[in-house]
């Protein structure tokens, strides 16, 4: 592939990334919200597919896939107004948070003109994922499955957490602590 | 694609998810926020691997263990979505202004 035709699908993907991040909190639909995020995440994982790094950049697109159907689901059951029928404009500290987001694109799309990059020019690896393959199963096995713990470990955290029967009783009925007056946990 | 170009596509998506996360009001739009911002560290991580640590394989380890933490946050995230919405019928921060009762 030649440079001008790598420069041109990666700007494409960078344009779309940026412009669909945007538009997920300048849509009146929360579906669409979802499905703008997903397509920006889409332009990342192409990038990443671009840099070399092919692996990671498909795993990317599959993982956010299926989390973003979730969000669809959980953004119908929750929210108002998921079909965005209604102009939806929920925001908060709006000015603040328009300085800070703007604030910290120009603190780091600075940086990497102020700094002085190494470049000497890496050989690029003939085979990225082979060589990711080995090392999840080698050398790094123990921060893969670390990893791995720590999903599982999160899942059933997570069904415990959303569990309709909380610590004190049944969640829709508050599930209120015990009082703590004092006499009050004699009778046993 | 200069390793500068795709910082900067990193840094536009981070501050993008620092505007979503301070902004929203509704927790999953809040989530998605965050989500954006994760994704913008990936890209700059992975960048910096492929201009950098070139044959090295522990750079892209990194993005995997970037990948588990995206995994926990947004599972974990609707849990606690899904939790507050049954004990308090809470679904934007502006009904949370207590961590108790």
């Amino acid at each position: 592939m030649n440079d001008l035709l790598a420069d041109a699908i990666f700007w494409a993907f960078a344009a779309g990334s940026v412009t669909t991040g945007l538009r997920v909190f300048r849509t009146d639909s929360m579906m669409r919200a979802a499905f703008y995020l997903l397509a920006s995440f889409a332009g990342v994982g192409g990038i990443l597919v671009l840099l070399g790094a092919e692996f990671l950049g498909m795993v990317l697109i599959l993982m956010m896939a299926g989390e973003m159907l979730i969000m669809a689901i959980v953004m119908v059951m929750f929210m108002m107004n998921p079909a965005g029928l209604n102009p939806m404009w929920m925001v908060h500290q709006h000015r603040v948070a328009v300085a800070a987001g703007a604030g910290s694109f120009v603190l780091l799309a600075s940086l990497p003109f102020l700094v002085k990059f190494p470049d000497r020019p890496a050989p690029q690896p003939e085979e990225a994922t082979a060589e990711l393959g080995t090392e999840l199963l080698g050398d790094s096995m123990l921060v893969f499955q670390t990893a791995g713990v720590a999903l599982l470990s999160t899942m059933i955290g997570a069904v415990v957490i959303a569990n309709r029967s909380g610590r004190f009783g049944v969640a829709e009925e508050g599930s209120q602590e015990p009082t703590v007056e004092p006499g009050a946990g004699d009778q046993r | 694609m200069t390793l500068e170009a795709v910082l900067v596509v990193a840094a536009a998506l981070v501050g993008i998810g620092v505007y979503g996360a301070l902004s929203q009001q509704s927790f999953v739009m809040l989530m998605m926020g965050l989500e954006l911002m994760i994704n913008g560290a990936i890209l700059a991580l992975v960048a910096l691997w492929s201009a950098s640590a070139g044959g090295n394989p522990q750079g892209q380890m990194l993005g995997v263990v970037f990948m588990t933490v995206m995994a926990v946050e947004m599972a974990l995230g609707f849990a606690l979505v899904t939790n507050v919405y049954r004990v308090r019928r809470a679904d934007i921060t502006e009904k949370l202004r207590r961590l108790k009762g």
